[in-house]
């Protein structure tokens, strides 16, 4: 039996040790390697992708990035790894996280348990999307993009707009363009603290929109253009979105 | 509410007044030198001054007027005795709670009817001395009554903050990582591992302790170095402690679970968070008759609005007003990117 390769992800030096530490208790019952591991959540995105590993144990409190947003952008891989969240929160907290649906792990872990978390997990695949998604009480701080066998990480807080086309949306930044496959409108939910709707198909930053001029395009139809700070383009707002957009401006 | 529960329990209240007249002497009468006594004192005097002159007077004009005619007399009175009341202080503090109370009434009565004796001159419209020395007795009484209901009306929050306490004063969070650290411990390094239990158990035997009674700052600062050296255990070099403890005055007393709940928020709020190395400063002196704790950590906005729990603060600061009235204090603020949190305290030795 080939085994299993595993990533462990932890902040803390001593909760890493232990987990390889359980792995080696039940190699006999259940054959594991440890595939790489990462002390932040930046840090398992930057590795796993290459690591090739089957299964990741992931801690949920991480500094930089927590567990949950780490595999909701791991979910984007072809190919992910199954995963068993670690907490050291209690039953509780754990209810609070609604990750009773996904596999987890409550700290101290016990050998028996590990063994049986890995192979339920690796038995159930990666988590889906949605589950991740239900399970996260904050929006992502980040936006990702796979491409080939790596995750580019885009901060939210650094995204201009964001316009669906087609099959994609764009995500645009002051010095780069991406394409991701989200649902604009579930964009907008999750981001709505961030971003306001200006058009059918578009999601303007708030902090970026620096005022409105009026369109002097002939043949069209009239309408205003949201100016943006640092970025040449205009956007055009919609009638229909124009009241609600306004409103934000003078507010500020 | 709260009322029918506690008197449920006599004997666990009779303990407690027990347990507080060691540390606070609340049997005895009042702290003259405690900030909240004598701005209770003042306000009350004044604002029966002013009651008595609205009372006496038709129109609201007129009622001023009295009042400001009394006050001429009334706050030199006042402030004579109190005064005087506050270089007593500790003479008064060693007499039982009737024999002090029968000095304070003495003292008051001295100093007011000295105070006249000077302020009045002898040719003057005198007003009668009887009756002043009547008026300001029935005063006296009140406000002792007054500030002795205060002070039991006070003290059954103890128990019941202890209770809250006890519930939110270290973070299962923290208990679990610190198991789970140890337990990685127990092949590689049996007797680090030993010595990490045994801070545990020293932690938790504080935290269940009777929190009642005040505790030495040298037995605080011990407690926060066998917390400190847990989390170390966990956190290794992400956290760095710089301890400034040159000037702090080992022999104060203060309420237990003062300072390491500070020091927890600020390893949950300041390090945990970063991924590189957390500056966390603690710093401890006696300035004058005050103590002066400040600690201080990285400020991660981010994590500060999500998490967004106060309670220890909260819990510290009742406890802080239960111990001392309105003579501590707790704040915080946020400078160059720093949290720090400081805790000022009256400076009590322990008596030899």
């Amino acid at each position: 039996m080939t085994p299993l390769r595993v990533f462990i992800a932890d902040d803390e030096a001593p909760a890493r040790e232990r987990l390889r530490e359980l792995l080696a208790d039940i190699a006999a019952e259940l054959p594991t390697e440890v595939a790489g591991e990462a002390q932040n959540g930046i840090e398992a995105i930057e590795r796993l992708p290459t690591s090739r590993a089957q299964v990741l144990l992931l801690d949920i409190q991480m500094p930089g990035m927590g567990g949950l947003e780490v595999a909701r952008h791991l979910a984007g891989l072809s190919i992910g790894p199954a995963v068993v969240f670690v907490t050291a929160h209690d039953r509780h907290a754990v209810a609070a996280f609604e990750l009773n649906a996904l596999d987890y792990l409550m700290k101290p872990v016990r050998a028996e348990r590990l063994a049986t978390a890995l192979r339920k997990a690796v038995a159930a695949g990666p988590p889906a999307r949605q589950q991740l998604a239900h399970a996260a009480r904050q929006p992502r701080e980040y936006l990702s993009v796979v491409e080939r066998n790596r995750i580019v990480l885009v901060p939210v807080r650094e995204i201009v707009f964001l316009r669906a086309e087609l099959k994609y949306v764009t995500l645009r930044t002051r010095g780069a363009e991406h394409l991701i496959e989200e649902p604009l409108v579930a964009l907008e939910t999750e981001f709505a603290e961030r971003f306001v709707r200006v058009h059918r198909n578009c999601l303007v930053a708030r902090a970026a929109v620096r005022g409105f001029e009026r369109s002097a395009d002939d043949g069209e139809e009239p309408h205003w253009n949201v100016v943006l700070d640092g970025l040449g383009e205009r956007l055009p707002v919609s009638r229909r979105q124009w009241a609600a957009v306004r409103a934000l401006v003078q507010d500020a | 509410m709260g009322h029918t529960r506690k008197r449920g329990a006599p004997s666990k209240h009779r303990s407690m007044l027990m347990s507080i007249k060691q540390d606070f002497s609340s049997e005895a009468v009042p702290d003259f030198r405690n900030l909240g006594i004598i701005a209770r004192v003042l306000l009350a005097v004044n604002a029966f001054a002013f009651a008595v002159a609205i009372v006496a007077t038709p129109t609201w004009g007129g009622a001023l007027d009295r009042f400001l005619r009394a006050a001429a007399l009334l706050e030199p009175m006042l402030l004579a005795t109190l005064v005087v009341l506050y270089l007593l202080a500790p003479l008064l503090a060693r007499l039982a709670y009737w024999q002090g109370a029968g000095a304070v009434l003495a003292i008051a009565l001295a100093v007011c009817g000295a105070v006249q004796f000077v302020a009045i001159p002898a040719d003057g419209e005198a007003p009668s001395l009887l009756r002043n020395a009547a008026l300001g007795a029935a005063t006296v009484a009140a406000l002792l009554a007054y500030l002795r209901l205060l002070n039991r009306a006070y003290s059954p929050a103890l128990s019941e903050a202890r209770l809250q306490a006890l519930q939110s004063r270290i973070r299962p969070h923290f208990l679990f990582n610190s198991l789970n650290a140890v337990l990685s411990l127990v092949r590689r390094d049996p007797q680090r591992a030993e010595r990490a239990l045994e801070d545990l158990a020293e932690l938790f035997r504080v935290l269940m302790q009777d929190s009642r009674s005040f505790v030495r700052l040298a037995d605080e600062i011990a407690l926060l170095e066998r917390y400190a050296a847990i989390e170390q255990l966990r956190l290794g070099e992400r956290l760095a402690i710089a301890w400034e403890l040159d000037a702090a005055p080992l022999d104060a007393l203060l309420p237990p679970m003062v300072l390491q709940p500070l020091l927890e928020n600020a390893v949950y709020h300041g390090v945990e968070p970063g991924t590189g190395v957390g500056q966390v400063v603690v710093h401890i002196e006696r300035r004058g008759a005050r103590v002066l704790a400040r600690i201080e950590n990285p400020y991660f906005e981010e994590h500060a609005r999500r998490a967004g729990n106060r309670m220890a603060q909260e819990n510290i600061r009742e406890r802080l007003q239960l111990f001392f009235d309105a003579e501590a204090r707790l704040t915080t603020r946020i400078a160059g990117g720093r949290y720090l949190v400081e805790v000022e305290m009256p400076y009590r030795p322990e008596k030899a």
